[in-house]
């Protein structure tokens, strides 16, 4: 039974169906995301909540939670500062989350040309989180 | 904690809340430019994919043209947050502030359908960008043009993305209706998944620059995340007209105090 959008009939899989699943996770990863910032704030703001911040100026110490390890290994311990930087990292994934489904949907399409642009593009942002100078 | 408002402003909006976020931040708050644009940069996610559902059930997105200019987005987001390293804050100011007035300029701009004729891009064919969007007459079929134009452009918008820490929808909508020819709901709906992943690209670098502070960007986050719950609910009824005039001329007093303070040496 063909679809519309689909490229190849025989495949059930297409463009709208793989759009769809994505539309759903990438609302839960959010939902998700925002709740843990939101419990990691309630944690900050009990043990900081006082003490005034400042931003003018970069701080080297707060840089602590640069990677995503370090993040964990806080966040275990209950630290407030890490459960949000969490929060955060889940975010960023869900846009990365979206361009890795999309591939898995492009392979199912066997549209191999397009399984390689979508492996560049996720290419391009685990560089970003993970590899390289800063 | 004002923050939230931002956020809230941003999103009700429309035009997204790096453009209001950055600002509000670096003005209001003295917060420092690049903890500012890293905490922006989050928020774009946030409202990027916290809006995705929606638009995809509407089936207006072309995950194939998103997925194409992305290559073009993320290398220039990559670029951008390698600039704002080593850029003077001052520097970085006078551009958002210009950018600022530039899209809203853009936002003001009639919306106008694109006229297509002539024969499809030899690119857009090799690519398989043309595809079709419903509308209430059935699924209209369009062709995508001026393909290395529209990603070289692209290019530049993640750039912006990644100096200046907003989404750069209006740039990438523009590269995207008027250049490439693309129906404009489709251009708008293909450019939300865009910016998100756009930001994406970025944010990981600032990341681990350690510009994403947790204390900072908690309540730019969960404003921003509230704001496009509720902004989207209340933009259908509200009238849009007068909102995105106002809209354009705060972003304008913003960009004229954003290049002021970067000439003088606030940031």
């Amino acid at each position: 039974m063909a679809q519309p959008g689909s490229k190849w009939p025989g495949s059930k899989w297409n463009d709208q169906r793989v759009e769809g699943m994505l539309g759903t996770l990438l609302q839960t990863g959010v939902v998700i995301s925002g709740i843990v910032v939101l419990a990691g704030g309630v944690l900050y703001l009990l043990r900081y909540g006082r003490v005034p911040a400042h931003y003018e100026t970069f701080d080297a110490r707060r840089g602590s939670l640069r990677d995503v390890l370090g993040v964990m290994r806080n966040a275990w311990h209950g630290d407030g500062r890490a459960i949000i930087q969490c929060g955060l990292l889940l975010l960023i994934a869900t846009p990365v989350a979206r361009v890795l489904f999309s591939m898995i949907g492009f392979a199912l399409e066997k549209d191999r040309l397009y399984v390689l642009l979508t492996l560049i593009v996720l290419v391009i942002l685990l560089y970003s989180l993970l590899g390289g100078a800063a | 904690m004002g923050s939230v408002a931002a956020g809230l402003l941003g999103a009700l909006t429309g035009l997204g809340g790096g453009v209001v976020i950055v600002p509000l931040l670096a003005l209001a708050f003295h917060v420092n430019i690049h903890y500012a644009i890293g905490a922006s940069l989050i928020s774009v996610i946030a409202t990027s994919s916290g809006a995705a559902a929606a638009y995809v059930r509407e089936g207006f997105s072309n995950i194939r043209i998103a997925m194409f200019l992305e290559m073009s987005t993320t290398l220039g987001a990559l670029f951008g947050a390698f600039l704002a390293a080593r850029l003077a804050s001052g520097i970085i100011a006078v551009v958002f502030g210009s950018v600022l007035i530039i899209s809203a300029a853009l936002s003001t701009r009639k919306l106008v359908e694109p006229l297509v004729a002539g024969p499809p891009d030899r690119w857009a064919s090799r690519l398989r960008l043309s595809s079709s969007y419903p509308t209430a007459r059935g699924p209209e079929s369009y062709e995508v043009r001026h393909v290395p134009a529209g990603f070289g452009l692209m290019f530049g918008a993640g750039t912006l993305s990644g100096l200046l820490g907003i989404g750069s929808g209006a740039f990438k909508v523009l590269a995207m209706d008027q250049v490439m020819r693309i129906p404009f709901k489709v251009s708008t709906t293909t450019s939300n998944f865009m910016i998100g992943v756009t930001a994406a690209a970025s944010a990981g670098i600032y990341l681990r620059r350690g510009f994403v502070t947790p204390g900072l960007v908690m309540p730019v986050v969960l404003g921003a995340l509230a704001g496009s719950a509720i902004g989207t609910r209340v933009l259908v009824r509200a009238k849009t007209k007068w909102l995105r005039l106002l809209f354009a001329l705060v972003i304008v007093v913003l960009g004229a105090e954003m290049i002021y303070g970067g000439v003088t040496g606030r940031f």
